[in-house]
This record gives C-alpha cells, sequence and structure tokens, in this order.
C-alpha cells in the first residue's frame, strides 16, 4: 500500500448536510482546531426552511403553533427524543449563532419569533416552519392576510406548476391566482429543471427586465407575486429587491422539490463563510475507515474511494445522516451504522419498519431508529455507557426522532451539533 | 333508478377471462356489458408473474392442464404476438433438489407433449451466466413471457369496439331473482355513487377469487380457497429466458423477465378474507433466499416493488395442499341448482385464459340459443391505442421520434412523456371514465421506475389540474391515494437503496410539503 499524507487535528466532523455544517461552524468559532470531512451532501435537498418542532405529540400528531409548547409535550410523549437533553436557551443560541452567520454570508432568514409560522409548498398544502428564509417572507405574509396573490411559473419547468399551488389553495385562499410566462431566455420552452443554471440566468439585469415586463401586465390587483425558488445565487436579496421595483409589487419564492436552490445557497454560504475561519474542509471525500487508537485518538482514513490521507483526530462528531446518505445502512434483516459499527436502536423485525399506511400520521417506526446517546451526545455501547469518550453524534442519525413527521429536521441538526461541540470543548 | 341498460350478457369481472369472453362473444356477435369494482386485472390477473407456460411446471401434478397449457401457448404467440416476448424458458435444478424429481422430468414432458431438451450445464451457465454454480441439471422448454395488462386491455378495446359496454369501478349490489333465473343485477359506481340496472339474458360470474361473494348475491353457494401468491420487481432485466426450479412447485421458484425487469415469485399463503391482501416483509425475504439458491444475485439485487394475487381455487373433495390444487378449470353451470341464467368460471390460469373464455362462450350460445362458432381461435389479437403504452420502450422511442420541445419528460425513469400521459388519459375518458394518477400508471408505464411515483406523481398530477381533468384540493387527494397505492408495492422491499429512495420521498411529501395531514379520497 502506498503511504498517504497524515493530518492531524483536535475535532474532525464527519458529514456535510445541516449538522455537519453547523457542526463545523460552532468548532470554527470556539477556536477548536477541526476539520470536515463529507461528500457534497444534502443540502441539494434541503428546502431552505429552518424547522424546529411543530408535532411534539405523536400518536395524534396534532400541529403546534408554539414549538416550545410542543417539546414540553415531547418529554411526556417521546422522553428520548435527542431535544429533551437540550435546554431552550441552548437551542436558541444554536440557532441564533447559525442564523446569525448565514446574514453575514448575505442569506438572511426571517427574525425568530420564537413561534412556528405558515407557508406554502410546491404542492399548494400549507406547511409549518420556524425560521424562513427572507426571500419567502411576503409569501408568508400573503397568506396570513389571504391578500389577492399571483403565483408564477415558467413554461418548460415541470416540476413547479403555479396552478396546482393556486388549485389546491383555492378554497382557503380565493384570492390566490396562477400564470404562466416564458423563463428569460427560454422562448422555444425547452424543458427546464431548478437549480444553478436557472439561478444564475436570474442574476443577468436584461433578463430580469424581460422576467419583469412580462409579468407586469398580469398583476392587477395583486399584493405579491410568487415565483419558484431560483431568483440567483448569491445575489438573492437584490434581485428580488430589483424584481419588487420593476414589478411594482413585493416578489417573493416559493420552495421547490429538488434540486432545491435556497439549499444550495445554504451550502454554499457555508462553504463560503468556513472557507474564510481558521477550518480545514476536505469536500468531496469520504470516511472511508475509522478506529481509536491508544489513548481515544482516532484515525480516519480519507478518500474518495481510495484512500488520499490520514487524519489524527482527538474528537470525532459523527453527522453522517440517515440512509439517503448512507450514515445508517439497512439489508433485509438488519440496520447498521458503518463507520464505527455503533449499536443501532431499531425495531425488533422488517415486518415492524415501516407502517402499513404510507401517509399513518403516527409515523414509521424506522424513522426513529438511530444511535442512542448520553447526555454529552455521545453514541452509547449497548449499555447506558459510551463507546468512545470522545465520540459525538449529531443530526438525523439520532434515534427517538422522526424529523420528517415532527417537522424537526434542521433544528435539530444545529441544535445537536451545537451540543457535541460544546461538550467536546469543555471535556478540553 | 338513474340508469337501466338492456344486453345480451353481463360479465362480472375484469380479470383475463373477463375480458377474453367479452371479446369472445363480441366476436360472435354477442354483445356485454363487463362490470368490474376495481380496474382491469386488479386481481390475480394482474397479480401474477406474466408467465406464458409452456405446460413443464404442472406434468407431474396435472399432465390435462399442462396439455392445454402447450395448446394456448402456440395459439397465443400466433395470435397476440404483441403482448409476448417469446423469451424461452429453462427448468434448473441445483445441488440438494429431490434428484428423482429431476430424472422423472424429461419422461413426465413427453407423456404429455412438452418439448423440453436436456442442456449441458456448461452450455446453460453461458446462456444464462447467472445461474448458480451448484447447478445439476438443466432443461430448455418453450416459456415466453406475456403482458397481462397489456393482454387484457386490448381483449377489451376489441370488445368494445364490437358494441360491448365496460363499467369500472362499478360494484355488483345485488340481483333481482325471478323463479329459476337472474331477471335484473344492480350495479353501483363506486366514485359517484350512481346506480344501474342490468337486465341482462345471460350472467356470466368471472369475479376470480370474488367468485363465491358473487354467487352468494344469487342465494349460491361455491367454496373457493384463497391462496396469496407474492413477486418481487428488480430494477433491472436479470435473464434473458425464464428461470423455473426443476422441482416440486414450491416458494420462490420461477424469474421471469417482462421487458426492462424481472419478475421473481411466489409464495403460496393460504388467505381467509380478501381484505387488505398485501405482500409482507417475511414473505420477500422467503422469496429472495428460495430465489438465490437458483441464481445466486438475487440475494445482492434491488428490488423495486412486491405485489401480490390471490389464486382462486376451487376447495377440492379432500384436502390437499394448494400448491397440487388443480390450476386447471371447472365451468360451473348453476341451471343445475335451478338458475338457468347463471353459469360461473371461477379458478383456472393466465395461459389458458384464452381456452376458458371459448368454453364458457360456447355454454351462453347454446343457452341464447345462438349456436356461433368461436373466433378466437383463429382471429389475431388487435394492437390498439389503449394497450399500446404499457409497453416499456415504446414512449421512449416515440418521443425521442418527434422531439418536441413542448413535450417535456414526465416520468423520468421510464421516459414517459407528456403526450403519452396525454393520449392514455384520453383514451380512459373516451371509456367515459374519469383519469386519475393510478388509472394512467396502470396503462403506461408512469410510476414503474425506481423513484416509484416521487417526481413523476406530482408532475402528472399539475399536468392534469392545468389541463382540467381534476379540479382544486382534489388533486390532493388524488396524490395521497396514487402515493399509498405505489407504497403497497414499496413497504416489503425496503432495504438499501430502495430504502434511501423511501427516505427521499417522505422528505418531499411530508417534510417539505405536510401531505399526511391532508384530506383523503372522499368515499362516494
Amino acid at each position: 500500500m502506498t503511504e498517504v499524507p497524515t493530518m492531524e487535528c483536535d475535532l474532525a466532523i464527519v458529514g456535510r448536510g445541516m449538522a455537519g455544517m453547523a457542526a463545523t461552524l460552532f468548532a470554527a468559532n470556539r477556536g477548536i482546531s477541526a476539520v470536515q470531512v463529507g461528500m457534497i451532501g444534502e443540502l441539494i435537498f434541503a428546502s431552505g426552511l429552518l424547522d424546529l418542532l411543530a408535532v411534539g405529540w405523536r400518536e395524534k400528531g396534532i400541529l403546534e403553533r408554539d414549538p416550545w409548547a410542543a417539546m414540553d409535550l415531547l418529554s411526556k410523549e417521546s422522553p428520548k427524543h435527542p431535544y429533551v437533553r437540550l435546554k431552550r436557551e441552548e437551542i436558541e443560541t444554536a440557532f441564533e449563532e447559525v442564523v446569525s452567520f448565514l446574514e453575514m454570508q448575505g442569506l438572511p432568514y426571517s427574525s425568530q419569533t420564537g413561534q412556528n409560522t405558515e407557508m406554502i409548498t410546491p404542492l399548494g398544502t400549507i406547511k409549518q416552519t420556524y425560521c424562513a428564509p427572507r426571500s419567502m417572507l411576503a409569501g408568508i405574509q400573503a397568506l396570513r392576510e389571504k391578500a389577492p396573490c399571483l403565483v408564477v411559473d415558467f413554461h418548460g419547468l415541470t416540476d413547479f406548476s403555479g396552478k396546482q399551488i393556486s388549485a389546491a389553495l383555492q378554497d382557503k385562499w380565493p384570492g390566490i391566482r396562477s400564470a404562466r410566462v416564458p423563463f428569460p431566455g427560454n422562448s422555444e420552452k425547452r424543458e427546464l429543471v431548478t437549480g444553478d443554471i436557472m439561478a444564475e440566468t436570474m442574476e443577468l439585469s436584461k433578463n430580469r427586465e424581460d422576467l419583469a415586463r412580462d409579468i407586469r401586465p398580469l398583476v392587477n390587483d395583486a399584493h405579491a407575486v410568487g415565483i419558484p425558488a431560483v431568483l440567483g445565487m448569491e445575489k438573492n436579496r437584490d434581485i428580488l429587491e430589483d424584481l419588487r421595483e420593476r414589478i411594482g409589487v413585493p416578489v417573493f419564492e416559493i420552495p421547490t422539490f429538488p434540486v432545491s436552490v435556497p439549499g444550495l445557497r445554504l451550502n454554499n454560504a457555508f462553504v463560503r463563510g468556513l472557507g474564510e475561519k481558521a477550518i480545514k474542509r476536505l469536500g468531496q471525500s469520504r470516511v472511508l475507515q475509522a478506529k481509536e487508537v491508544n489513548g481515544g485518538a482516532f484515525v480516519l482514513t480519507v478518500g474518495r474511494r481510495e484512500p488520499e490521507m490520514t487524519l489524527r483526530a482527538r474528537g470525532v462528531i459523527l453527522a453522517t445522516g440517515r440512509f439517503w446518505s448512507r450514515g445508517l445502512v439497512a439489508d433485509r434483516k438488519r440496520i447498521r451504522e458503518p463507520l464505527f459499527n455503533l449499536p443501532v436502536h431499531q425495531p425488533e423485525t422488517r415486518e415492524q419498519w415501516h407502517r402499513v399506511d404510507f401517509l399513518d400520521l403516527k409515523g414509521h417506526p424506522v424513522n426513529r431508529a438511530g444511535v442512542d446517546i448520553d447526555d454529552c451526545f455521545r453514541p452509547l455501547d449497548g449499555s447506558e455507557d459510551p463507546a468512545f469518550e470522545r465520540l459525538f453524534a449529531a443530526g438525523s442519525i439520532l434515534a427517538h426522532q422522526d424529523w420528517k413527521r415532527m417537522k424537526c429536521g434542521s433544528g435539530l441538526a444545529i441544535s445537536s451539533a451545537y451540543k457535541a461541540v460544546e461538550a467536546f470543548w469543555k471535556m478540553r | 333508478m338513474d340508469h337501466s341498460f338492456e344486453t345480451q350478457v353481463l360479465i362480472i369481472g375484469g380479470g383475463a377471462t373477463g375480458t377474453g369472453l367479452a371479446r369472445d362473444l363480441a366476436l360472435r356477435g354477442i354483445q356485454s356489458i363487463l362490470t368490474e369494482k376495481g380496474d382491469i386485472n386488479a386481481g390475480a390477473s394482474g397479480g401474477n408473474h406474466g408467465l406464458l407456460h409452456s405446460g413443464a411446471r404442472y406434468v407431474s401434478s396435472d399432465s390435462a392442464v399442462a396439455a392445454e397449457c402447450r395448446a394456448e401457448n402456440e395459439l397465443l404467440k400466433k395470435l397476440a404476438p404483441h403482448c409476448i416476448e417469446e423469451t424461452g424458458g429453462l427448468f434448473v435444478a441445483v445441488a440438494g433438489d429431490d434428484e428423482t424429481h429431476v430424472a422423472d422430468f424429461p419422461h413426465l414432458c413427453e407423456r404429455a407433449g412438452i418439448p423440453a431438451t436436456r442442456l449441458d450445464i456448461q452450455d446453460a451457465r453461458e446462456l444464462e451466466p447467472v445461474l448458480s454454480p451448484d447447478t445439476i441439471a438443466v432443461y430448455q422448454v418453450e416459456d415466453a413471457s406475456i403482458d397481462p395488462f397489456k393482454l387484457s386491455l386490448e381483449n377489451m378495446a376489441q370488445a368494445q369496439a364490437l358494441g360491448s359496454r365496460l363499467f369500472r369501478h362499478t360494484q355488483l349490489m345485488g340481483f333481482t331473482m325471478g323463479r329459476s333465473s337472474i331477471r335484473s343485477a344492480l350495479l353501483q359506481d363506486i366514485k359517484t355513487g350512481e346506480e344501474m340496472v342490468i337486465d341482462p339474458e345471460m350472467v356470466v360470474n368471472a369475479a376470480g377469487a370474488w367468485a363465491g361473494e358473487v354467487a352468494a348475491l344469487a342465494g349460491l353457494s361455491i367454496q373457493i380457497l384463497y391462496s396469496k401468491g407474492s413477486l418481487l420487481v428488480t430494477d433491472r432485466r436479470i435473464t434473458r429466458r425464464i428461470i423455473n426450479r426443476l422441482r416440486e412447485p414450491s416458494d420462490g421458484d420461477i424469474l421471469v423477465p417482462g421487458g426492462t425487469v424481472s419478475i421473481l415469485g411466489t409464495t403460496s399463503v393460504r388467505v381467509d378474507s380478501l381484505e387488505d391482501i398485501r405482500p409482507t416483509p417475511d414473505e420477500i425475504n422467503l422469496i429472495v433466499d428460495e430465489g438465490s439458491a437458483m441464481i445466486p444475485m438475487l440475494a445482492k439485487t434491488r428490488y423495486i416493488r412486491a405485489y401480490a394475487g390471490v389464486r382462486p381455487l376451487l376447495k377440492p373433495e379432500v384436502e390437499e395442499n394448494d400448491r397440487s390444487a388443480t390450476r386447471g378449470f371447472t365451468l360451473l353451470d348453476h341451471a343445475e341448482e335451478g338458475l338457468e341464467n347463471f353459469v360461473t368460471i371461477p379458478g383456472g390460469k393466465l395461459t389458458t385464459y384464452r381456452f376458458m373464455a371459448e368454453k364458457t362462450a360456447d355454454l351462453v350460445c347454446e343457452r341464447l340459443g345462438i349456436p356461433r362458432p368461436c373466433l378466437t381461435r383463429t382471429e389475431p389479437l388487435p394492437s390498439t391505442e389503449a394497450g399500446r403504452w404499457s409497453e416499456p420502450g415504446l414512449g421512449p422511442r416515440d418521443w425521442i421520434r418527434d422531439k418536441n420541445p413542448e413535450n417535456p419528460i414526465l416520468c423520468e425513469c421510464e421516459m414517459v412523456p407528456q403526450s403519452i400521459i396525454r393520449r392514455v388519459i384520453e383514451s380512459i375518458t373516451a371509456q367515459h371514465e374519469r383519469p386519475d394518477l393510478q388509472a394512467i400508471g396502470l396503462r403506461s408505464r408512469m410510476g414503474k421506475g425506481s423513484c416509484q411515483g416521487t417526481f413523476c406523481g406530482k408532475r402528472v398530477l399539475a399536468h392534469m389540474i392545468e389541463q382540467g381533468d381534476v379540479a382544486g384540493e382534489e388533486g390532493l387527494a388524488h396524490l395521497r391515494h396514487f402515493l399509498q397505492s405505489r407504497w403497497k408495492g414499496e413497504r416489503p422491499v425496503l432495504w438499501g437503496d430502495q430504502l434511501m429512495q423511501a427516505e427521499l420521498k417522505e422528505a418531499l411529501y411530508c417534510g417539505l410539503s405536510d401531505l399526511e395531514r391532508y384530506p383523503r379520497m372522499r368515499k362516494a
């Protein structure tokens, strides 16, 4: 075997989703010498919304406007949920640290009011979220007021339909209507997919002029205009302002199915902002193998397919996510954690993984499978003891939560990453 | 009463037999109404391998059935070639299989008149490299794969073109009985609640596993055994030929290629009720374990979904096991029980559906006093628009040929463009039916690929809303219904890559969209 270079650090963060990014940020802000490893992550699939918690009572699955009230329910209904190990101040502090960082990176979010807010989705359903990109705020307001509103979509974009949204909402919001316009530069109506190409198209002033010219005559009584979330990458804020001026009413973005531009913006903001900090990121690489050596340190073999580097770290934060990102893997019989071979809390047999009804309000038991932790967010070894002294876990790999149904994805990622970094920090 | 219709023959059940009978009668100039409570092939006709048997599977259990299969196999290859792929088949024994059975097999085939050629094992493994290294015997037979949906859609389409009528999603509520006959049947449209009265001269009960329930409405008792069989669909085609295990019929012993995928099955589980028929993870584990003895890579293959059908078996006089219960058919003429215009055709198998329809139509003709000869033995089955788009590969070819920028692909896994979805919707509305996502999925490749409707479900619904096929919030109920029906097949195969796929689907529909909180399809 050929020799590969060795790198040393205090803390290795494995994963580039929201939990991995947040953990890297927290580590950087605390001056910890940290290295992040991970393939381009799930953020491409992230809606860009920062959910905290909307469902605390899983059996009836009632939506709560107050996420803190939902958390009180959690401690009774789901006492092993990772949130139960966190204080409200910790969660708020963690959120604040991430949101202010994103603001600095030109990706502003709505201020935290302490409450969930309703917003429209690409299906025309209404969902609750805690903190939305500021580019979506005018839509949240229009929905709240049920003000006359126009949703615009583009010829050739099969993944986003204004009519689908307005038709589904018609009964609740009679003032919403839709219209289809050409996407700038696509008069021949070629097939379009959401993503950076559409976003970059919107960065050119000429294209915005064309778009505004097509939308303006359709506005009529609308108080706001909703557009699929493709309005630029880094210049999103300026583009929205520019379109507002040209069209004459506030413009807002509506989340899309993947590829999600608001997710890409999050990814880019983290990459950019973390690049300015004293932190190393090994992009497009993964941990191929991990082992603990004498004295409780870890040796990680890192590379894309072949080993390219050896990373020695005093601590590791495991933020590898669930099945989609292979933080957990399943065969026909069992669910495993492939990197450290940690015990995985899971239903007895595969028969119990999923409910018969896809949309069952109780959620699928397999979604609560994952890694059990102690109060320092250290994975357990199968008993009550941590598997390793300085191995921590954050994000969706954690057991006893169902982020899709409880609406707690980003909040869990951010606050568990915070707690894991703090716990490591205190051990030094 | 909203509607009443007169007809020569009322057929109950839109499976292979019912639709085959509708065509057979229509070709004889006899008009019928077919009523089906679900959609075409909703029961066992849709829940099988799609295997056109050579007959070899039945040589040890029932040589008469084997010979019937052989004859129909030859006939259908000639008359319905567009529904059939002449794959050929192999019977394969592996180390540990019953060697007496292996030794008897060629003699039994010969006795039943089924061609079977012994292959050298090395040659067989060159033909099908995935066969187990533990293979001990291989015979080549004339099995073929058949598309049961296409077959039934085409049969029905020709019957309709000749004046017969089809009511889908229409439930038989009851009969009005005369002294020695059924006078009329009361039907109800499940979606709208609308009622219809049918005055038939003859009634044919072709309700498959539900035949006992239909007979009970006429005051008769038929004992039907329900044997559930589950099957798995792989993400790609594993073999060129059909692979049968050379042993007594058992679990997970047949792999059938169909278009771009292969289908592995089955199980035989006795069930007491027809409610909630679905494949379970335990059955799927068993099928994969058994199948991989024959083809080891089946243990590692990606499966995209599973499904189950119920074999209706006539209760035998003496108890025996379900695998050996006869797969042949009996025509029950209820004149013997005092009902002169009522016939039941239970049991049977896909391969011999035409023969069953012929025998039934013969009896119907005799009762009607219209002695006309059967034409399905000689008339080719026409290829029509109705059955066209279920064929893999046809959509993409059509799309590439037309290359129109305003005709986007709506289902990427199976490359189904908007134009084909439109034509399928039109073929449904032409039959006076309201289109929905499931009906479109049944008649095209939409939703059948590895994403199982994650992206195409939303896209096709958007297209339908934009075209005015579906209105308002109803669209969300349609979507829920579609996702639930896909889920039935996904749930048992969720491990590995397919579990990742399901996680993404739930993230989009529940995590992002909160669809779990939206209304279900309203029942009429």
